[in-house]
């Protein structure tokens, strides 16, 4: 940012007739300018608050679902003010792209500056060296040039850098100046910010990510419809989608079976084979978390689990409508997952089974059937079936975890109650009026895999990176001016040595005299 | 030892710690209450004798001198009132010496804790959960001020170090964010969980030092503003422009390794344990507004109407941001920091 104690000429006093390039003027230095720097800072802070606090659709959509089922009014306002999406609103962005200029805006100026001052040599000894706030005297033993050589040589093995010259008066002069890094640490960190926001925006642009779940023994191909969630970047063309093709061979989770945090996932792996395009050979890959799986521009990452039961269900005729797994959604830490299973095929009449299914049943007078552990001991499914119509032959897309009831008939037992079913692995339950029966084969497991491809995020961590190793320049490297000047004219060798910071706390006094104590030769006392 | 061993020889060392660092914090304020009495040129304590404003006006130099002004006040007190400034100034030194001793044991036992933990509930480096996190980050607090302490003599900030420290070990200790030691889920696995929190953990602890000086700076500038000769309690303090010096340098260590912990190594785990290494997590929001508090701070020191009293409320409310998305985000029980225990 510029520093507005530095810019004498400004002035923020309005002339009466401002035109239009007088005013653009003086908004690009106000908005150039430190202090405005600081308080689009601090709207930013602030700004992103409401982010972190109200739900926001991008991160957790099922929060804002709920927020607005609970506070419709609010939500209302909420949406008109871009709540729900804080970091893509025109106000956030706003903030932002003025920031952005503000950067811009002081590095242009600074770094023209900068390269002027570094090409510039060091300048030359002000004319009363006493008067700097480090300083040092001496009669030296050694002639002048001998001094000065010295001096010179003292002064470039401390990574000065050094001008020699011979003033008016013919005495020798060492200038020399060092710590220019600072500043340029300083213009490094600030294009490194901008540079990682250009690439973290260009990631967003050409990258894409999306979401599967896969059961154990199935396979995944890399193509836009195996995908159950797929959000491209605006200019993402999914024909450039890597084309690999994975299978889930086996996954094996552990949980604690003991202690407080009994119940918490202790591991996850899929154990998982790739090819990586068609006719390649396959791979063998362990997918775990923290661990993902690349390949090509694309990475696969391991980031949750479920359970998928193996169910087979016989229609009226005895014939066998459906067989094989179906994922249920977890909704908790023990794993109690909601699921159905539509059966379109059955006849005469459509079937749908609608429930939970417990990897650990536990039974309880007031919850019922619960899920006491996540892991799968005592695996059970607990639904209620339902025949007719399942609508899915309409446009409106389907969720594979409900079903639309509407034109469905739920089968009842002698009572009149809900036809229940409770099954556990190898179980079949006849449902009634001879509608066929559901078997419940096995317990399968799922893993949800993201996949996706964000470029440009190699270039963003290299920026950090540079824009923190530059923090650290600007931050701690003390621009630093140093002169001496050996005056041998009246016999004697009169040395002086003087230092000058341009930043204040450092430890000028001691690098001066230590400068002095290096350079010194001869018995004699520090002459005043 | 088993784990029960090892995690009950962590809380013991931990609650050991605590309890000498208080004993350190008591050091500290009594260091601070007779600082009160401490060289008063301008306006001498009515009922004090002539000879003791003597050598009151003339404070020991150095060790040296301590002999001989400690007889000085202790033949004057014979007849007249206990205290005397060179008395209360050589007490005020002693009661100095024993808090930092007693902080530099307190730290000891609570590294000794720390590592402990680690060993208990692994191996592993002992930050997985909020309890081990406040653990960790007092000890780097502590650490920090240990540190200055060598580098910058800056025991005057030993009373609200200590202090901070018995509150934030008794709040993990005595609240629920205390969690018996175990291993951990399959998202932490990771080396970067050492990087990442260890990086946090350390600024947070710089922060919370550069807080207390900047408190110290604020208090201090007021006391200089009233008057220009600043004595008694204030006397103990050096002049607010030193102190502000310390509060950057702390400051100027911490926020790096904040970019760094935060804003590299968090991202980068971010990007392996979650397929994206920015997604706008509330953990992730306040790291990020953290960031951009002690940002304007840094600017503000450069800024003509900024430096002084405004950068440091900066440097406060930079904090508490700090403090918001270790402690609120985690209360708030939302994001995929949750796992971080409570």
């Amino acid at each position: 940012m510029t520093d507005t104690r530095n810019r004498p000429g400004r002035t923020t006093k309005r002339a009466p007739a401002l035109n239009t390039v007088e005013f653009l003027r003086w908004a690009w230095r106000q908005l150039t300018s430190m202090r405005i720097a600081l308080v689009l800072l601090f709207l930013l802070a602030v700004a992103a608050i409401p982010g972190s606090l109200i739900p926001q659709s991008t991160v957790d959509p099922a929060a804002v679902f709920s927020f607005r089922e609970n506070n419709p009014d609010l939500a209302r306002w909420y949406d008109r003010l871009g709540m729900f999406d804080v970091f893509r609103s025109v106000w956030f962005g706003a903030i932002y792209l003025m920031l952005m200029v503000s950067l811009v805006g002081c590095i242009v100026p600074r770094t023209r500056l900068y390269w002027r001052s570094f090409r510039a040599k060091p300048p030359d000894a002000p004319s009363r060296l006493s008067r700097l706030p480090a300083h040092h005297r001496w009669v030296d033993s050694d002639d002048a040039e001998t001094v000065a050589g010295r001096v010179e040589q003292a002064l470039r093995d401390r990574r000065y850098r050094v001008r020699r010259y011979v003033d008016g008066s013919g005495r020798q002069v060492v200038a020399a100046e060092n710590g220019q890094l600072r500043e340029a640490g300083n213009l490094v960190f600030h294009l490194g910010i901008v540079v990682v926001l250009l690439a973290v925006a260009y990631g967003a642009l050409f990258g894409f990510k999306g979401a599967a779940l896969v059961v154990e023994k199935e396979g995944f191909s890399n193509t836009l419809t195996q995908y159950d969630e797929f959000t491209p970047g605006a200019w993402f063309d999914t024909t450039d989608l890597d084309p690999f093709t994975l299978t889930v061979r086996d996954f094996d989770v552990t949980f604690e079976t003991a202690g407080e945090q009994r119940g918490a996932p202790r591991s996850f792996r899929a154990d998982l084979g790739y090819v990586e395009q068609p006719g390649a050979k396959p791979a063998p890959y362990d997918l775990q978390v923290n661990h993902p799986l690349r390949v090509g521009s694309t990475s696969v990452f391991l980031v949750g689990h479920g359970y998928a039961p193996r169910v087979t269900v016989r229609d009226g005729d005895g014939d066998v409508a459906f067989r094989g797994p179906v994922p249920f959604l977890p909704q908790d830490g023990s794993y109690t997952s909601i699921g159905v299973v539509k059966v379109p095929d059955a006849q005469p009449e459509q079937l749908g089974f609608e429930g939970f299914f417990l990897p650990t049943q536990a039974f309880d007078e007031t919850r019922g059937p619960y899920s006491a552990f996540p892991d799968a001991l005592n695996p059970a499914l607990v639904l209620t079936a339902y025949s007719g119509d399942l609508q899915m032959n309409t446009d409106e897309p389907q969720s594979v975890y409900v079903i639309e009831k509407d034109k469905l008939t739920q089968f009842k037992n002698d009572k009149g109650d809900p036809f229940r079913l409770l099954l556990r692995p190898g179980d079949t339950v006849k449902l009634p009026d001879g509608a066929g029966s559901f078997t419940f084969d096995g317990v399968s497991r799922a893993v949800r895999l993201q996949i996706g491809s964000s470029p440009g995020k190699l270039l963003a961590l290299l920026a950090v990176i540079a824009a923190t190793l530059g923090l650290i320049a600007s931050l701690f490297i003390r621009p630093r001016r140093a002169w001496v000047r050996v005056d041998g004219s009246g016999g004697d060798t009169v040395v002086e040595v003087a230092g000058l910071d341009r930043v204040a706390g450092g430890n000028l006094v001691e690098a001066v005299e230590e400068i002095a104590t290096a350079t010194r030769r001869g018995p004699q006392e520090e002459a005043t | 030892m088993t784990t029960e061993q090892l995690g009950y020889a962590s809380n013991l060392a931990l609650v050991s710690a605590t309890i000498v660092y208080a004993l350190a914090m008591l050091s500290h304020i009594a260091e601070w209450a007779s600082a009160r009495k401490v060289v008063v040129r301008e306006q001498p304590p009515a009922e004090a004798p002539r000879a003791e404003l003597v050598a009151a006006g003339v404070p020991p130099a150095g060790p040296p001198a301590e002999g001989t002004a400690e007889g000085v006040a202790a033949s004057a007190t014979d007849a007249a009132p206990p205290t005397t400034g060179a008395e209360a100034e050589l007490r005020t030194e002693r009661f100095a010496q024993i808090g930092v001793s007693l902080t530099v044991l307190a730290f000891l036992v609570h590294l000794m804790g720390v590592a402990a933990r680690g060993f208990a509930a692994g191996p592993r480096v002992p930050w997985g959960n909020m309890f081990e996190f406040a653990t960790t980050g007092a000890l780097a607090a502590v650490a920090a001020y240990l540190v200055a302490l060598k580098l910058y003599r800056t025991q005057w900030l030993g009373l609200l170090v200590t202090g901070f420290a018995v509150v934030v070990l008794g709040v993990a200790m005595l609240t629920p964010v205390y969690v018996a030691p175990g291993p951990l889920v399959p998202a932490l696995h990771s080396y970067w969980l050492a990087i990442h929190v260890s990086a946090a953990a350390i600024s947070g602890g710089a922060f919370g030092v550069g807080a207390l000086a900047s408190v110290l700076y604020l208090l201090k500038s007021r006391a200089e503003s009233r008057t220009p000769e600043v004595q008694g309690v204030w006397s103990r303090l050096p002049a607010a422009i030193e102190i502000d010096r310390i509060a950057y340098k702390v400051h100027a260590f911490a926020f790096p390794l904040w970019t760094f912990g935060a804003l590299i190594a968090g991202p980068i785990w971010a990007y392996y344990a979650w397929s994206r290494f920015w997604g706008w997590d509330p953990k992730e929001v306040w790291a990020l507004i953290t960031w951009v508090v002690y940002a304007a701070y840094l600017h503000a020191r450069a800024t003509a109407g900024w430096q002084g009293r405004r950068a440091s409320i900066i440097a406060l409310v930079g904090f508490a941001t700090f403090l918001f998305s270790f402690i609120g985000i985690n209360l708030f029980g939302s994001g995929l920091h949750a796992y971080a225990g409570v």
